[in-house]
């Protein structure tokens, strides 16, 4: 893509960027309608690490998710202002195409939603959009590359053309990052990947996220803090539509610096 | 005398109510009843109307085919075997026993109108006398079934509870009588003209078999070119309905702005419920002459009641149809298939092509199969543009007839309800009929199943 | 991942170059793509709006003329000794004169000049057959009337009245070039000027034979070759006739001087107009005419200094009023004495086989008898079936089986509940054919469906909190429901039952098999009586071969479709008005 601006322009009221922001939003409104949902977020989120999320129902954390990839843009009431930045280029930008940039920024939904089509038609449907593979040969070969990464692979590897509303959930939600992977994001956004699913499947998904770091930038929203705690690097606490406090997991658990997020991470509400 | 009749039953049933009623409150002064006095009186309502209503049915059922027997058997008992010339000899007698008869009536006719109008007005004041016994006998009972014990309010509901019942069991009752109805006219036909004649023959022509010793009689009653001409007539119109309804339903529900669509619906729903007679008219006085007129100009022969049409205009009718049923399926596959396609890149049509029409496919089947079958069953728009000539033909562009049009010619007008011809109607119908309601079942099973997947 | 877990291979995932032209590209092509797929739902959504647009346009357009209708004011000379010669004024005296004879000599007075027999004939066909009873009415509503010279709009036939809505033939007329000299001997006539003045017409005239020739010549190229060895003998013999007629047509018309006789039959006819008079041309040349004496001039004409030249475009042959039908209405209408009214009788008077005196008054009434029949039967067996199927109903096999039922019932083709209606009420149960009582019944079946789902629609909107408030308080079952859940649920149950009346009123086919479509003109008084409704009245018109019940049709039409309009309207405002949300 070519963008007029490819300069990155380094905001002053950002504290301690630890490492190169890959994703970075800056005074970031969404309004329902009336209701003002997100409040002024700014944050940058690092390339190649696991960034949760976390704050009571309701706090604006999925919104935020939500517009990282402009899927709030099928909401027709939904309104955002403010800038959202992946590697220095504005998503928001009109010459951008929001196509493309959902291929580049993957998303895993709260209830596993695979098609009701094969696993192998699951996979593939991606690549087939986007024109990834020549022949039949390289779309296989991205669909088992993309089932192995999400560890998938070996229990459906008999059963590739089976339908992928047949499996259970833990191996849905599976699925659906093997999905998410196939066309080769930069970014995958998880929105509470692991709510529907029991502590067997999670305990699959999160080592599935430790592992996914190495290439990719996760964002993952859940409400689970030890969740959060076992597998994200940096936390961000959102309360009321507004973002309190952000910083390495292991500060905001063990340190905090607003009362609010205190409170929380305490279990005085939420 | 049925309006008599019914002014002495609520005349009867009112005081019965009032009566029970003041009895049963000024019981209540003295001690604690289990219902409210009116419960009584409504009890004791009811134990008068239903009965009576009963015997008026029954009675006048009963009545009319004794007075129709003896009637005729006064005026020549050889009647009663003549099924062709029964119906018609009865009804002349009535329109003698009433006065509207021409003046030259035989002396037979005579006999048979005095003793219709003689035993008319007995078997009446037979079932009014009757009625009136049982109704006020019926009263009596309630005034003296009357007591604190008495549980006149789970009476009560009980019979109320009877009578939705039988409301309910109607719409059986109807399937029944219709299976019926056709069944028994159709097996009278298959007497006279062998099934596998009618079911695989090619030829259609019930006119040249009024009586049953002439040549050819039965090789006349073969329903393949109907068949055809029903088929060729539902394909066009499916072929029209299919995409414009289909692609409307997407359009309203993935598409169009609230705006568009508070326009749109209203505009489909007038589509729907424009009467078929209307369509027909349109269709035989505008649509054809114009596809004439193009067909002609481009060196076509057109028959000036085509098969197109026909079919062209019945297409458009059940769009709404198919459009709304579609609208439905679509609307009913859930967001999250969508959030999931569009995450992945996905543009609107790709994820509707590729993701909401697969999901939705089973419904979109139904919704199909049951506008083939409002296709199959409509009468005025083919009777209207169609026309009666049963060519065997597959050119759309020729005349053909329907299932529904033979029917309709058979049917109307005066009839002898015994012959060969007559009795093709019910067994076409029967066709018809079957044909729709295997349709129909499938149909409504897949959309059954349908829902129980994404509920 | 746990100890089946493999390392990922470092190139397991593929990177993909989005920026890449090729990307790129395909991105375009999508959402082409995407723009074409979505005008397709657009164009389907405005095919469907435009279809009903343009049938509603074409409706209205062929059905307003039916709204009016054409009478001619004459001044009726009310004879006493011809209506009431005892002069009593009984009224059976008074119903049994001859107006007729009042009227037709009122009109054939404007026309002394006609006096042979076929064509007074075809003056008095103008005039409709209705008039002298619209007379007898009105003598016997006023008998003070009698003995009077009063002026009266007479109803013209249907005819006439097509001529002056513009569909009997497109006229043009023209002022003529030049005096003429008039002789007139009986009703012939001969036209002579100085200076050619017909030579424009003649023009015209060989216009028209040029034109022909040209129609007669495609259809000589259009005739099939002939073939090698078949049979030709008839082909042949057309093309030589083609050929020929050809030749001659483009003779006559290449010769510009000759004069020309007019053939009525393929030939638009021309009339001279002056002084009132209607002469209609027979022969023509450039500097005289022969022509006949269609309406006669007020005075006796030796010379025409002015004149008109009206050319009837369709030729006489092709159209059902005739030159001289036409001249008489124009010569009337130049006099004022045609008038353009509203036609109540449209709706005041019954069916008849005159297009002008035909109305849909009894049809009207038959449709209200059965829908009367219809509601009153199927409400409360539709209502009765939903509030058990919703509320009393054990889940068991029956009821499952009612459920289906009532689905399937509902998509049963109408035509075989006609069946039902022949075969049950009237054979089986001897009910009258063409009754209302009938129609009604066979009709409350068929919308018995409907009405049910709608009813149990609106029951299972009412939430269980308002029964289980009821039945806290003590009530019975049957209580709760019919003191609190029907009455809340009676809006969408009255939506649905004006629905499906709605769907009733213009439903034809049942109502065929019963019978309703024989002609019948009284007006129904009771639901007993043979009668017919308002769509079967539009089919039984429709199939009429007369243009002006064409229209009639149309009109009706239109007068259904408003009370459809009118009830859904009516749905949904009820359902507006009366929309609770829980």
């Amino acid at each position: 893509m070519s963008f007029a601006s490819p300069m990155i322009q380094e905001p002053a009221s950002v504290p301690e960027p630890a490492v190169a922001a890959k994703v970075a939003a800056r005074n970031v409104n969404v309004h329902y309608a009336e209701k003002h949902a997100l409040k002024d977020v700014s944050v940058d989120i690092p390339a190649r690490a696991v960034t949760s999320f976390i704050g009571p129902s309701g706090c604006g954390k999925s919104t935020f998710l939500r517009c990282i990839n402009r899927m709030n843009d099928t909401i027709p009431i939904c309104r955002v202002t403010g800038e959202i930045t992946i590697d220095g280029k504005d998503i928001y930008d009109s010459r951008l195409d929001v196509v493309l940039l959902r291929a580049r920024v993957g998303m895993v939904f709260q209830k596993p939603n695979p098609f009701p089509k094969s696993i192998y038609e699951n996979v593939a449907y991606g690549p087939r959009l986007h024109g990834m593979a020549r022949n039949k040969t390289e779309l296989d070969e991205i669909v088992v590359n993309s089932l192995k990464r999400a560890s998938l692979f070996e229990e459906v590897k008999d059963r590739l053309q089976e339908s992928g509303t047949g499996l259970s959930g833990g191996q849905q939600q599976r699925l659906c990052i093997a999905r998410a992977i196939a066309v080769s994001p930069e970014v995958i956004l998880m929105d509470e990947p692991c709510s529907a699913l029991d502590p067997i499947a999670t305990a699959k998904i999160e080592e599935l996220i430790d592992e996914l770091r190495s290439n990719f930038t996760i964002v993952i929203v859940t409400h689970s803090m030890q969740q959060a705690a076992r597998v994200s690097q940096r936390t961000a606490f959102f309360h009321l539509g507004s973002l309190v406090e952000e910083g390495s997991t292991e500060q905001i658990f063990t340190n905090p610096k607003d009362k609010r997020t205190q409170d929380y991470i305490t279990g005085r509400f939420g | 005398m049925t309006g008599f009749y019914y002014a002495l039953m609520v005349a009867l049933a009112l005081g019965a109510y009032f009566l029970v009623r003041g009895r049963a409150a000024a019981l209540a002064n003295g001690q604690t009843l289990h219902s409210r006095p009116s419960y009584h009186g409504l009890l004791a309502a009811a134990q008068v109307i239903l009965p009576m209503i009963l015997i008026h049915f029954a009675g006048s059922v009963l009545a009319a085919r004794f007075v129709e027997h003896q009637a005729l058997v006064a005026m020549d008992p050889a009647l009663l075997t003549d099924e062709l010339r029964r119906g018609a000899a009865f009804r002349e007698i009535r329109e003698f026993a009433i006065g509207r008869g021409a003046a030259n009536a035989t002396q037979a006719l005579q006999a048979g109108a005095a003793m219709y109008a003689y035993l008319s007005a007995l078997t009446n004041w037979a079932v009014l006398g009757l009625g009136l016994a049982v109704g006020i006998a019926m009263a009596l009972f309630s005034l003296r079934s009357i007591s604190g014990e008495f549980r006149a309010r789970n009476r009560f509901e009980q019979v109320v509870r009877y009578l939705l019942m039988a409301c309910a069991t109607v719409a059986v009752i109807t399937t029944i009588g219709i299976v019926f109805s056709v069944l028994f006219e159709t097996f009278r036909f298959f007497q006279k003209v062998s099934p596998i004649d009618f079911l695989f023959g090619t030829h259609w022509s019930p006119q040249t078999a009024i009586r049953a010793d002439q040549v050819g009689s039965s090789g006349s009653f073969g329903m393949v070119p109907l068949l055809v001409g029903t088929l060729l007539i539902s394909t066009i119109a499916i072929l029209v309905a299919g995409p414009i309804g289909l692609f409307a339903a997407i359009y309203m529900a993935e598409y169009a702005s609230p705006k568009f669509r508070a326009w749109a619906k209203p505009i489909l729903e007038i589509l729907a419920g424009i009467p078929t007679v209307v369509l027909g008219f349109f269709a035989a006085l505008t649509v054809a002459p114009l596809i004439r007129e193009v067909g002609t100009s481009l060196g076509l022969s057109v028959a000036s009641e085509s098969a197109l049409a026909a079919g062209l205009v019945m297409g458009i009718m059940i769009v709404p149809f198919v459009s709304s049923l579609s609208d439905d399926v679509i609307t009913a596959v859930p967001q999250s298939l969508r959030d999931g396609s569009f995450g992945m890149g996905a543009t609107r049509s790709e994820t509707i092509k590729k993701v909401v029409l697969p999901a939705a496919l089973p419904g979109i089947v139904s919704a199909f199969m049951l506008a083939i079958s409002r296709a199959v069953g409509e009468t005025m728009i083919v009777v209207m543009a169609a026309g009666l000539a049963a060519n065997l033909s597959f050119n759309p562009l020729d005349a053909v007839t329907t299932f529904t049009v033979q029917i309709k010619t058979i049917l109307v007008g005066d009839q002898e309800f015994d012959s060969a011809k007559t009795l093709a109607a019910f067994a076409l119908g029967f066709v018809l009929f079957f044909f729709t309601l295997t349709l129909n079942v499938i149909a409504l099973a897949i959309v059954r199943k349908y829902r129980e997947q994404y509920d | 991942m746990t100890d089946t877990s493999m390392a990922p291979p470092e190139t397991g995932i593929r990177t993909f170059d989005y920026g890449s032209d090729e990307a790129q590209a395909r991105v375009k092509r999508r959402y082409k793509t995407e723009a074409r797929f979505k005008l397709y739902g657009l164009l389907a959504v405005l095919f469907a709006g435009a279809f009903v647009f343009v049938l509603l346009a074409d409706i209205v357009r062929k059905g307003m003329p039916a709204f009016f209708e054409h009478r001619v004011v004459l001044t009726l000379d009310l004879d006493a000794s011809l209506i009431d010669p005892t002069g009593r004024r009984e009224i059976d005296v008074l119903r049994n004169a001859d107006y007729n004879k009042i009227v037709m000599d009122a009109w054939r007075a404007n026309f002394p000049e006609v006096t042979q027999r076929a064509e007074r004939r075809r003056l008095e066909a103008l005039v409709s057959s209705g008039a002298a009873d619209d007379l007898r009415a009105a003598v016997i509503r006023d008998p003070a009337l009698i003995g009077q010279k009063v002026r009266f709009p007479v109803l013209l036939s249907d005819d006439a009245d097509l001529h002056f809505k513009g569909l009997s033939t497109r006229i043009s007329a023209v002022a003529g070039a030049g005096a003429l000299d008039v002789k007139v001997n009986g009703r012939e006539v001969e036209l002579n000027g100085s200076g050619q003045p017909f030579a424009a017409i003649l023009a015209d005239v060989k216009a028209g034979l040029m034109q022909d020739a040209e129609r007669v010549g495609a259809e000589l190229a259009r005739l099939p070759a002939s073939q090698q060895g078949g049979n030709n003998a008839a082909l042949d013999a057309r093309r030589i006739e083609l050929t020929q007629k050809v030749a001659e047509l483009r003779r006559r018309a290449g010769d510009a001087g000759s004069a020309e006789t007019i053939d009525f039959s393929a030939m638009p006819s021309r009339i001279i107009r002056a002084e009132g008079a209607a002469i209609r041309l027979q022969e023509i040349g450039p500097g005289s005419a022969k022509g006949f004496l269609l309406v006669a001039p007020q005075r006796e004409i030796a010379r025409l200094e002015s004149w008109t030249v009206a050319t009837f475009a369709t030729p006489e042959s092709n159209r059902k009023a005739s030159d001289a039908d036409i001249s008489w209405l124009e010569t009337l209408n130049a006099r004022g004495a045609i008038e353009k009214a509203f036609a109540t009788r449209f709706f005041s008077s019954g069916d008849s086989r005159e297009p002008e005196l035909a109305g849909i008054r009894g049809a009207l009434i038959g449709s209200a008898l059965t829908l009367l029949v219809t509601l009153i039967v199927c409400l409360p067996l539709g209502v009765g079936a939903a509030v058990y199927l919703e509320e009393f109903a054990p889940k068991n096999r029956f009821t499952d089986i009612l459920e289906v039922n009532i689905n399937n019932l509902a998509a049963v083709p109408s035509i075989v509940f006609g069946l039902l209606g022949l075969a049950m009420f009237l054979n089986f149960f001897g009910l009258p054919r063409s009754a209302p009582l009938v129609g009604g019944l066979v009709l409350a079946l068929l919308v018995l469906p409907t009405i049910i789902i709608a009813s149990r629609a609106a029951l299972k909107a009412v939430p269980p909190s308002i029964k289980e408030a009821a039945l806290g308080v003590g009530a019975s079952h049957q209580q709760a429901i019919f003191h609190h859940v029907l009455p809340l649920a009676m809006p969408g149950i009255m939506t649905g039952t004006i629905i499906g009346m709605a769907h009733a009123l213009g439903e034809t086919a049942p109502l065929l098999m019963i019978g309703m479509v024989a002609f019948i003109v009284d007006i129904p008084q009771a639901i007993t009586d043979p009668g017919t409704v308002l769509p079967v009245q539009i089919y039984l018109w429709s199939d009429l071969p007369e243009v002006a019940f064409q229209a009639k049709t149309a009109g009706a039409i239109l007068v259904l479709l408003g009370f459809l309009f009118v009830m859904n309207g009516a749905a949904i405002l009820l359902r507006r008005r009366f929309e609770r949300r829980w």
